[in-house]
């Protein structure tokens, strides 16, 4: 097999030193944000007891679902034995672990009482979805320190293999928890149902592989190193697949729904009376996240360099307003607890929630992003992750064997 | 329609006189037959022991009799448990409500219904199931209770919930507080069923106590094993329904006239 050489990034150029430096300077918003909340306490967002997660869960949550299919990319290398995809895996297990940490942390900092996480951490009911959730998170970080440990220590190389599908396996249990998460709630009509963790899945697949593009292509890019189209256009089909696969889960989804009398209220509610998250959902989730990018990477557009991180920025975006629409909106509906009755209450029952997020939630939701992204502008300075080379003769030598 | 009697018709009149009994028939049954006891003073439990699920906690209300524009059984249980009436709340939308009047209109008829919202103590709780500490818990006389040392405040009872009977604690408490009902900043919580005084042995709520002496009647508590409760009777007599009754979790709140 032809061999690839890994080397650090050098960092120490001033490019390199300004985004650290500019990363940090939103994880220090982001912990600033935090410390606001604690003292003073969730009065200061814009959540309440109608919308009780808001804006750091869309994050969080959209952090944790890219990590599991930022891991995608080192799956296909050592799950599915593509060699083309091999040069390409430590960098897409770093982010894995990286966008998990970010997510987590935001996801942690947003409880009401964030001091107690070793109560969390103590104390367990194993018939909560959260709780599952705890472990397959730690099972992930370790799975997937594991298999980084086997790709980067020739000693136990032998051990890629192996390493690799445990982490595959145990991501996708993870995004079916995550979705679970969701999926498990009886109380609200567009929760409650085993189809949100496969769509989770393939969300993730969607979300992880723009997200690990990007910075692939920043990385390579900003270091100067040679980046072949033959590796982008690769993984510009794959992204168009599974940016498919998302709006024909969503197609699923919400024509169930439109099929059950029960549930024409909240459908309407979503998909036309429903102001923002409306607007979110077709030009947010649909247009931006799943349309766009489509055209883009399914014409010739596409194998322009330029469109193609356009397209994966669309989904990105798309994939934090699918999220919104997910989290905000089913909260926003009224619980619909007399069926065929109009309710009203001091509690605001049968009203139609607002919610209008407030800049500590934002920062909050932006720190646990940034802190991905510094974990892994530092760590492909201090690891060696990525290839000297990705140029098409490189990679085609890898293909030939 | 036979009056729902009062409370306090029900209970006996004096603190001391029931702690008396109670100690008594404890003392008396511990030493004969303390299956039997366990049953019978399980309205004055003795501070030691634990709650016994020989009991079940429950409220039968009579919307039928729930008075429009009335909310005594709101200001009762604010004024009980120590949290801010929502009007005099600087936010209105993240103020805790325990209990509320939900006024419910059938759009083709215009009928209207009164009734009292509140934790419904579910037998299968879905915030119990949820939450990641065990903090949400169902005693075994089936009062649902948030422990305030183990919530992180993750909120995810709030999202299960059927019946939107949970609040977070926004902001740093007032000295409103009681000491018997402990809140904190960043906790979830909701109607405990007065636990401090079903544990007291009044037998009652604060919301029933105030419906009773507003003169409607329409709140009823009571021990549902009990068949010779009263409210085991009205509950025998009257037709019933469970809210959501499709999700199956077996409500300690049972609704007469929805």
């Amino acid at each position: 097999m032809a061999s690839i050489t890994f080397r650090e990034v050098e960092g120490s150029s001033l490019k390199y030193w300004l985004l650290f430096g500019a990363l940090g300077l939103f994880v220090l918003f982001g912990a600033l944000a935090w410390n606001h909340m604690h003292h003073y306490g969730h009065v200061v967002t814009g959540m309440d007891n109608q919308i009780v997660w808001g804006l750091p869960h869309v994050f969080a949550v959209f952090l944790i679902v890219a990590a599991s299919g930022a891991l995608n990319v080192a799956s296909i290398a050592s799950v599915f034995n593509k060699p083309m995809y091999k040069p390409l895996a430590p960098l897409s297990a770093i982010l894995a672990l990286a966008l998990l940490a970010g997510g987590l942390l935001v996801l942690v900092l947003d409880l009401g009482r964030s001091d107690r996480l070793i109560v969390a951490m103590t104390n367990f009911n194993l018939k909560s979805m959260f709780t599952w959730n705890v472990f397959l998170y730690s099972g992930f970080f370790v799975l997937v320190g594991i298999y980084l440990w086997t790709m980067l220590d020739r000693s136990v190389k032998s051990w890629t293999k192996t390493a690799g599908t445990a982490a595959f396996l145990w991501r996708l249990i993870l995004t079916t928890g995550t979705g679970s998460l969701f999926g498990f709630l009886i109380s609200r009509e567009l929760y409650g149902t085993g189809l949100l963790a496969p769509m989770f899945i393939i969300m993730s697949f969607a979300y992880g592989l723009a997200i690990y593009l990007m910075v692939l292509a920043a990385a390579y890019a900003w270091t100067g190193r040679p980046l072949g189209d033959a590796v982008m256009l690769r993984l510009k089909t794959l992204l168009a697949v599974f940016v498919a696969a998302v709006l024909y889960f969503v197609a699923v989804h919400h024509g169930t729904n439109l099929y059950f009398t029960k549930a024409h209220a909240v459908e309407a509610f979503i998909l036309r009376d429903g102001g923002a998250i409306t607007s979110l959902f077709w030009v947010g989730q649909i247009l931006i996240g799943c349309v766009l990018p489509l055209v883009i990477l399914l014409t010739a557009l596409g194998r322009q360099r330029s469109w193609l991180m356009i397209a994966c920025a669309l989904v990105i975006l798309g994939g934090i307003a699918q999220m919104y629409v997910t989290i905000i909106g089913a909260q926003a509906y009224p619980l619909d607890m007399f069926p065929g009755f109009k309710a009203s209450s001091s509690f605001f029952d049968g009203e139609v929630h607002p919610y209008s997020p407030s800049t500590p939630e934002l920062f909050l939701g932006l720190g646990g992003v940034a802190v991905a992204l510094l974990m892994t502008t530092f760590a492909v300075k201090v690891l060696r992750l990525l290839p000297v080379s990705l140029d098409d003769a490189t990679v085609a030598k890898l293909e030939q064997h | 329609m036979n009056e729902l009697k009062t409370m306090s018709e029900q209970v006996p009149q004096s603190a001391e006189r029931r702690r008396f009994v109670g100690a008594a028939a404890a003392v008396a049954g511990l030493t004969v037959v303390p299956g039997v006891m366990l049953y019978e003073v399980a309205n004055a439990r003795p501070e030691d022991q634990p709650a016994s699920s020989a009991v079940r906690w429950g409220m039968l209300v009579d919307a039928t009799r729930c008075a429009s524009g009335c909310s005594d059984c709101v200001s009762a249980c604010s004024t009980e448990n120590g949290w801010t009436p929502v009007a005099q709340s600087e936010h209105p939308r993240q103020a805790p409500q325990w209990i509320r009047k939900l006024q419910l209109e059938d759009p083709l008829t215009q009928a209207q219904i009164n009734l009292p919202m509140l934790c419904q103590h579910c037998a299968e709780p879905p915030c119990v199931d949820v939450c990641p500490t065990g903090a949400s818990f169902k005693r075994a006389d089936g009062i649902v209770l948030v422990n305030r040392h183990t919530c992180i405040g993750c909120r995810y009872c709030m999202m299960a919930c059927p019946y939107k009977a949970r609040s977070l604690v926004h902001e740093p408490l007032n000295d409103t507080q009681k000491p018997d009902v402990p809140r904190g900043m960043g906790c979830v919580e909701a109607c405990t069923f007065c636990v401090q005084k079903v544990d007291r042995g009044d037998g009652t709520t604060a919301c029933a106590e105030a419906c009773a002496a507003a003169g409607h009647n329409a709140i009823l508590f009571g021990d549902l094993n009990d068949p010779e409760s009263e409210i085991s009777k009205r509950l025998r007599e009257l037709p019933t329904k469970q809210v959501r009754a499709d999700l199956k979790l077996n409500l300690g709140v049972r609704y007469h006239g929805i």
